[in-house]
């Protein structure tokens, strides 16, 4: 999960983003042409190589606009599941939900809004404090991961994460994906789709396949990407704010 | 004072290895469950991703807690030089290894990856304050052992007020740190209070006391010595102390919380509306686990009678349990508030009052770790000359 683990694939990974060097390459001129969407383009530019380390000159980020989210809609849901093989084991007391859908009903005015809920990706993580052996940790990019080869099964992160949004594995797992590499006795969180961030796509399962254009992914660091753009002008919301955390995922029309 | 004899005891009777029996028997369902735990995953427990830590922690840090408790009967005869005490200190540090080791057990069997113990000791994030506890708990070990032995042979005896005051302060900064695992926590109502800390050491000195109290009067009355009223007297009108003591952080962690507005809701899950929990609180820590005991030990009458006493010290020690599964269970079942002024329902339970019903393994789990420490200060008394021939009145209070 580190930056450190990934280069035993290293080789593997040149040769693929050779490949795509060379694809993007040769078709820059028509890639120039098209008016793509601002956010993609901006983000391919921003697509590292694998041997490149990761830096804190991007903050990963999400932005939710709440008023976009539709009530009973699922996709984001259904789409991390998929892409990370989360499946319903033993029930939700103790399955995996890596991105839940929170409906929120003002307690005076009845006001509803409903949003998704997932690792909010803090820059002063709590659950990365608390860790005692340092399995939880948050790369330069923002993103907070667990290595799930030091992790113990304390589940002292899960007492500390202010939004309930990490799972403890409660059986055996068989085919896992090898995107999301997961373990009985172990801790785990949305990773922000980190293999795609990795890989350049720009995107996440979530905001992929949110069909409202609820959700949006880019860099916070980036005064041009689309995300900040949406800030700049919208504003947005930390969930928990009074806690200091200066969270990667931010909320509109809460 | 001077004609005080320590003997081993001698263990070779049938009461005594069946008493090792019972202990063995505990032990090995504990390790039953450990290794069905173990090979399942923990969707066999009651313990789910809302309810993170479950009935298994309610014990260790019950045993971890009682642990820094039972060694202050030792701290009072060597570094505050209660003569009285002296011939008490040994089973008292004794007592607080055997306790940590058995709370650390059943604090490292229910982790999701035991098999990496290796791991949580050579990893250390030194802003955790479990990585700190780790230190501490090792530390206490090797403190406390090195303190036993300073009074367990004379030739290193000079050394004795030393390693005594170390111990005393190392178990100060350790239940600190016990008391911090819930004290550091931000995100959850009932915890992030720097109370925690102090409340956690008043608790370990009347937990640990009354387990003391229970372990020398078995001690004393199964191997037929004899055991005066003036120790009893002593230690049973301190524990009544530490009783008092207990109640009173708990009442001012309350009172702060009650008066404000953002601490109501889970103060009226706890005090009023909370099931299980609100019953473990008023039934469980306060009448049963302080106001009964508290009444036994200062009504003359009752306060006169051994097995009354018993019963005040099994009663602070059921008690001991109540509160912390009030503390952690209540804890966590209270939801966390995601955005203040709405009410928030989704497929994680948000917004509700998440369900623990606690499963037979963590009992079982549980249970192995008391007879872990029990086991140890029991074999113990037959291997080191722990306790005096006799505590009689006459020994241990001749200015009488």
């Amino acid at each position: 999960m580190s930056p450190k683990n990934t280069k035993p694939e290293m080789n593997e990974t040149n040769k693929i983003d050779q490949y795509r060097r060379k694809l993007l390459g040769g078709s820059a001129a028509a890639v120039a042409g098209l008016t793509l969407a601002p956010g993609l383009i901006l983000n391919t530019v921003q697509a590292k190589s694998a041997d490149q380390a990761v830096s804190n000159k991007n903050r990963w980020g999400l932005l939710i606009d709440t008023k976009r989210c539709a009530d009973g809609c699922t996709d984001c849901v259904t789409a991390c599941n998929t892409e990370h093989g989360l499946r319903e084991i033993h029930g939700p007391a103790t399955d995996a939900q890596w991105i839940r859908n929170v409906t929120l009903k003002n307690k005076s005015t009845g006001h509803t809004v409903n949003m998704p809920v997932m690792c909010q990706h803090c820059e002063n993580p709590p659950c990365v404090d608390v860790c005692p052996t340092g399995a939880s940790f948050k790369r330069d990019d923002g993103i907070v991961l667990v290595d799930k080869h030091i992790c113990i099964g304390c589940r002292y992160c899960m007492m500390a994460c202010p939004y309930k949004a990490r799972n403890f594995i409660h059986e055996v797992l068989t085919d896992q994906l090898p995107v999301a590499p997961r373990g009985k006795g172990t801790v785990e969180s949305c990773t922000l789709c980190v293999h795609k961030v990795d890989n350049g796509d720009g995107t996440t399962a979530c905001a992929d396949a949110c069909k409202h254009g609820a959700i949006t992914f880019g860099d916070l660091n980036d005064k041009n990407s689309l995300i900040s753009k949406k800030l700049e002008i919208s504003g947005g919301r930390e969930l928990r704010a009074e806690l200091g955390l200066n969270t990667g995922v931010r909320y509109q029309g809460l | 004072m001077k004609n005080i004899r320590y003997t081993s005891i001698e263990g070779n009777s049938v009461k005594f290895l069946a008493l090792l029996g019972v202990y063995g028997f505990f032990i090995l369902l504990g390790f039953y469950a450990f290794i069905t735990m173990e090979h399942e995953g923990h969707w066999i427990t009651g313990m789910t991703n809302q309810v993170i830590w479950g009935l298994p922690h309610v014990f260790a840090i019950f045993l971890i807690v009682a642990a820094s408790g039972a060694l202050n009967v030792a701290s009072i005869a060597s570094v505050f030089n209660k003569s009285f005490y002296k011939p008490l200190a040994k089973l008292s540090a004794v007592l607080s290894l055997a306790l940590l080791a058995g709370g650390l057990a059943v604090l490292l069997l229910d982790l999701g990856r035991p098999d990496r113990l290796i791991v949580a000791i050579t990893y250390y994030n030194f802003k955790s304050i479990f990585a700190w506890n780790i230190i501490l708990y090792t530390g206490f070990f090797g403190i406390v052992g090195i303190y036993l032995w300073t009074m367990l042979d004379w030739q290193v005896e000079k050394y004795k007020r030393i390693a005594g005051t170390a111990a005393f302060i190392w178990r100060l900064i350790l239940t600190t740190g016990t008391g911090s695992i819930f004290g550091f926590l931000v995100s959850r109502q009932a915890y992030d209070a720097a109370i925690m800390a102090p409340m956690f050491i008043i608790m370990s000195f009347s937990f640990g006391l009354a387990i003391y109290l229970l372990v020398l009067m078995a001690g004393y009355k199964w191997t037929g010595r004899e055991l005066g009223d003036a120790v009893i007297n002593k230690l049973k009108n301190l524990m009544g102390v530490f009783i008092a003591a207990t109640l009173y952080f708990s009442m001012a962690y309350h009172l702060t919380n009650l008066y404000a507005t953002e601490h109501h809701g889970i103060e009226a899950f706890v005090l009023m509306e909370g099931g299980v929990i609100t019953n473990m609180f008023w039934y469980g820590q306060i009448i049963l686990g302080a106001i009964i005991p508290l009444l036994i030990v200062y009504c003359p009458r009752p306060s006169k009678s051994r097995t009354m006493i018993s019963i005040a010290s099994i009663l602070v020690i059921l008690g001991g349990l109540a509160s912390l599964y009030v503390i952690l269970i209540g804890g966590q079942s209270y939801p966390m508030t995601l955005v203040p002024g709405y009410e928030a329902t989704s497929t994680f339970a948000d917004g509700v009052i998440s369900e623990y019903s606690p499963s037979i393994w963590e009992f079982m789990l549980g249970m192995g770790g008391v007879a872990i420490s029990l086991v140890i200060v029991t074999f113990a008394m037959k291997i080191f000359r722990l306790l005096p021939d006799s505590l009689s009145d006459s020994i241990a209070a001749p200015q009488k």
